[in-house]
């Protein structure tokens, strides 16, 4: 018999996992200097906690990590249960809250961690979260401490809403202009690499948050931390969850549900004048490819994942640059760069709006299933624009009646079949009007 | 009541399944959703508007409302949204054909999508799991009026628990010993499973107000005429109680018998194994009771199980579900093939049977002539159940217009007689469906309550 000798196929295995082309396509960033393979990072948090998970995570491919908050000794003391969920009707996890703190290891073990993964792998980036009181001489001790690591950059951490304001930190500093600034100027002066300022979205403008840390001298901000959250009652027990012995607090609202939040945050700041090219690292909800590249497109340079990870494991970043690369192919955007920002020029303030568009909306018969909810929610609580009709077979028919129909897109939102209601634009004559020069408007400015 | 077949051997003679799997055999058919399963399905109602689904079911159950209860945890709250429009709506979750019903309108149905919601799973799901403190329902204010229900059936029933409701007293007279009619002796047992329509009724007349007096028939212990003049108003919830004959020679002979009447000793037996098995029969028929019937022989060990039908498939009254269910369980199905001739053995026992071929011209049933024959140890008719006329005996009951055979009644199910009221499969009006004769006994209830306060008024 002729036996030919087994040769191992050879797969693009772990090793490769790096490579910044993907698809064909470049996902290459270099975020204020900090260069990754992709715009995949993990967020300050569990995930980021110790070198295992970190060399996990880079193992199954994210472009950098934000290590886990790092802070004074002795190390932060944790709690007992401390998560909970705002859940979807079928258990999936809407929003995610905790009331962990920063991290609890000793700040040593993490400095020589870090240093060693560093070493190790030198092409992903690595950057360093911090959060120490608020005077000059702590941040000052630790900063040439980090530096020592290698660590391509620091993130401070001015935003966690639980725990640490109480002793004076995160939230406490990012919710004041003033300390933003004047911690980001001892960072700068002390730290030689990028610093970045994550900021907290307990705030009513997020925009002095980033301006502030712009005149402190930051390389970016991040965007956003956690919002505070109470995510559900145990009724039984008259108490919140996660539930501590008999006791519950407020935590830490992340995941899917903030989603809007952040980008509106994210895309606040891109548009403001006072920071038109400020580094952002999108952060909030992100799950998905297409939720990376909404915030791309909103001005993020790269994207942090926490919840998400935690929910599913590392390995999702797997078909998040599978299907971010299949896009940009698509669309001929042949690096992150290329439409980073593109949907900010669209983003406007209401008032600069055509207050002589009009779209009305249009049922498919055909893909119409004849459940009535386009009906009941525009009559009970819209315009009374759509019409219901019975066919002479019995059937049922749901109708627009275009005269009435102000566009406001509740039916379609409402319709569970996909694509069967669609917006369609009309033609008026008229021309483009914005509010702001409309005669109705007792304020117009003469255009 | 299986004399007929006392020369066969038992379930357990014949050997085909041990204990174990006779009785799995008689278990639930469409086991209930666990409670993970359901949450998940009730996730996939859209919670249609004016929804079709309640256009289709015959006893109005606002089956949206009830699985949006159920996605909300809120099981007692969904149990009551069924049971106030269906106070049997426990065995109407086991027994409605939904495939013609509700789940037939859901809109789910369509294209686009799949699959209807499964809602009379999770109907089940509701009536099963529900736990109140005491019956769900309180009685009105006494009316001192009192009323009675001849018939202790989905109709009676549900027609005695709307009149207390609405504050009156009932007497239930039912020829019977148990309460339930085919609810008890009728049903397939593999949908009614557990003693289930004993604990309903219980359930049921917990609301108080309701007596039953069994062994009561009416025609025989009973007169209309009596009921009439010692109560307010009358209901007729009486059923069909007879079987239709093949009227040919040699029916009476050892080894045939109607369906129904073996299927009632099936029900009530507490023992499977001694039940007799025909290993190869015959059934004759075309309705769920014909399938029923040919199903659950071949679930106690018939080997050869032959359903016969005069008509095409197309004809065939039991639905297209019923007819898998047939068929997975190996029930063979003849079609065009009318009984001709009772061929007997020796002994004067049902050996075969003698069938004509038929044809449909222009809408006429004909014999060509060409016959088959089919041996079989026994033959099982289920041509249809017609009414009894034996209780409508008395000279006041024999007045009582009619339909066809049936009783007659106006839309508010009131008979031609004042203050006697009729409905469930011995009128005329729907489907013979568990479901419908439960409407019936509650728009019945509802007819007799505004006619006494009418007079009460007028008075
Ligand atoms: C074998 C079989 C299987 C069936 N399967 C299904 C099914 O799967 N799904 C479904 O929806 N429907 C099914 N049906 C139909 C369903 O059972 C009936 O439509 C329903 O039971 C009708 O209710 P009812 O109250 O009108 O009559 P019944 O259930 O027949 O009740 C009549 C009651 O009145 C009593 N009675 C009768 N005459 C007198 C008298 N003279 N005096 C006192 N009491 C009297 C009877 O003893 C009985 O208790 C089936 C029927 C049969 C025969
Ligand atoms: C359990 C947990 C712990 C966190 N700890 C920190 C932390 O130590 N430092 C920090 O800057 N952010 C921390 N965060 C916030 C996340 O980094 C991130 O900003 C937030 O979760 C929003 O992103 P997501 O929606 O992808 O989860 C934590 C989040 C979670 C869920
Ligand atoms: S995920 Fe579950 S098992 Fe793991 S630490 Fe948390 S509570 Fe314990
Ligand atoms: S919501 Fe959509 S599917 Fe339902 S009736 Fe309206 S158009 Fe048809
Ligand atoms: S038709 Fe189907 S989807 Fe609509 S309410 Fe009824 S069960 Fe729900």
């Amino acid at each position: 018999m002729n036996t030919t000798p087994f040769t191992p196929l050879s797969f693009p295995g772990k090793k490769n996992s790096g490579d910044s082309v993907v698809n064909g396509v470049d996902l290459s960033v270099n975020f204020a200097g900090i260069k990754a393979p992709n715009p995949f990072w993990l967020a300050s948090a569990p995930p980021t906690d110790k070198a295992y998970n970190v060399v996990r995570a880079y193992e199954a491919g994210w472009g950098g990590v934000v290590w886990k908050t790092l802070g004074e000794e002795p190390p932060a003391v944790n709690v007992s249960s401390r998560y909970s969920a705002h859940y979807g009707k079928n258990r999936e996890v809407i929003g995610f809250n905790n009331i962990e703190l920063i991290t609890d290891r000793s700040l040593a073990i993490n400095l020589q961690e870090i240093t060693q993964v560093k070493k190790d792998w030198p092409d992903r980036a690595l950057i360093v979260s911090i959060m120490v009181p608020c005077n000059e001489e702590a941040w000052a001790y630790i900063l040439p401490l980090v530096e020592a690591t290698g660590a391509d950059g620091i993130e401070l951490n001015l935003g966690c809403p639980h725990g640490m304001p109480e002793r004076g930190m995160g939230a406490a500093v990012g919710q004041n202009p003033d300390l933003i600034e004047k911690v980001t100027y001892w960072c700068k002066k002390h730290y030689s690499k990028p610093v970045i300022v994550k900021l907290t979205p307990n705030i009513t403008d997020i925009r002095v948050g980033a301006q502030a840390a712009l005149r402190g001298g930051a390389d970016a901000v991040s965007l956003i931390n956690t919002i505070n959250s109470i995510t559900s009652i145990d009724l039984d027990n008259m108490v919140a969850k996660p539930t501590v012995g008999h006791q519950s607090t407020h935590g830490g609202y992340c995941g899917s549900a903030v989603k809007p939040i952040a980008m509106n945050m994210v895309a606040e700041i891109a548009r403001d004048p006072a920071t038109p090219t400020l580094p952002i690292s999108g952060i909030g909800g992100i799950s998905t490819w297409r939720d990376a590249a909404e915030f791309i497109a909103l001005g993020s340079g790269s994207v942090q994942v926490c919840t998400a990870a935690m929910l599913n494991g590392f390995r999702i970043v797997e078909e998040m640059k599978d299907g971010l690369s299949r896009w940009m192919a698509e669309k001929d955007y042949n690096s992150i760069e290329a439409f980073s920002r593109k949907a900010i020029p669209q983003t406007t303030d209401w008032k600069h709006l055509d207050i002589n568009f009009k779209t009305i909306a249009k049922i498919d018969q055909d893909l119409c299933i004849e459940c009535g909810r386009c009906y009941i929610a525009c009559e009970d609580t819209s315009h009374q624009s759509i019409a219901k009709l019975t066919e002479q077979d019995g059937a049922r028919r749901y109708e627009v009646i275009e005269e009435e129909c102000v566009g406001c897109n509740l039916c379609q939102i409402t319709c569970p079949v996909e694509n069967c209601i669609t917006m369609v634009p009309q033609e008026t004559g008229q021309p483009f009007l914005a509010w702001d020069n409309d005669p109705r408007n007792p304020f117009r400015v003469a255009s | 009541m299986t004399h007929s077949l006392d020369h066969l051997p038992s379930a357990k003679e014949v050997g085909t399944y041990d204990p174990a799997t006779l009785a799995h055999n008689f278990s639930d058919l469409h086991p209930p959703l666990t409670p993970r399963q359901a949450i998940i399905e009730s996730q996939r109602c859209l919670y249609c508007y004016d929804a079709p689904c309640v256009e289709a079911c015959p006893s109005d159950i606002d089956i949206p409302s009830f699985i949006r209860q159920i996605s909300d945890s809120n099981i007692n709250g969904a149990a009551q949204t069924i049971l106030e429009a269906n106070i049997l709506g426990g065995s109407c979750a086991r027994v409605c054909p939904t495939e013609i019903l509700c789940e037939r309108s859901c809109v789910r149905n369509h294209d686009t999508e799949c699959q209807p919601v499964l809602i009379g799973l999770l109907q089940r799901h509701a009536t099963d799991h529900m736990q109140f403190d005491g019956h769900p329902f309180k009685r009105a204010a006494s009316t001192g009026r009192h009323i009675a229900v001849v018939g202790a059936g989905p109709a009676g029933l549900s027609c005695a628990h709307r009149l207390a409701m609405l504050g009156h007293q009932v007497t239930i007279f039912e020829a019977e010993q148990k309460p339930g009619g085919l609810n008890e002796y009728g049903i397939a047992r593999y949908k009614m499973t557990d003693d289930f329509a004993r604990k309903e009724v219980e359930f049921l007349l917990e609301i108080g107000g309701i007596d039953i007096q069994y062994g009561q028939r009416l025609g025989d212990h009973l007169t209309l005429d009596t009921l009439r003049q010692q109560y307010d108003s009358v209901f007729l919830g009486l059923g069909l109680g007879a079987s239709r004959a093949l009227g040919l020679t040699g029916e009476d002979a050892p080894g045939l018998m109607p369906a129904v009447d073996y299927i009632k000793t099936l029900r009530q037996s507490d023992d499977l194994g001694s039940l007799a098995v025909a290993k190869r029969c015959i059934v004759i028929g075309a309705g769920n009771t014909a399938i029923d019937m040919a199903t659950q022989m071949a679930r106690l060990g018939a080997t050869e199980v032959t359903l016969v039908y005069r008509r095409g498939i197309e004809s065939m009254s039991a639905t297209g579900h019923e007819q898998e269910i047939a068929k997975a369980n190996g029930v063979r199905m003849i079609t065009w093939a009318q009984p001709d001739e009772i061929l007997l053995d020796n002994q004067g026992r049902v050996a075969s049977m003698r069938f004509a071929k038929t044809a449909d011209q222009a809408g006429r049933l004909t014999t060509s002539g060409e016959t088959f024959e089919i041996t079989a140890d026994a033959i099982f008719t289920a041509i249809g159940q017609s009414f009894e006329g034996e209780s409508l005996r008395d000279t006041t009951a024999a007045e009582l217009a009619r339909d066809g055979e049936r009783i007659h009644v106006d839309e508010m199910f009131q008979t031609s007689l004042p203050n006697v009221y009729a409905g469930g499969d011995c009128v005329k009006p729907g489907q013979d469906l568990t479901v419908q004769a439960v409407q019936h006994g509650k728009l019945a209830a509802h007819a007799i309550h505004q006619a006494l306060a009418a007079k009460q008024e007028a008075a």
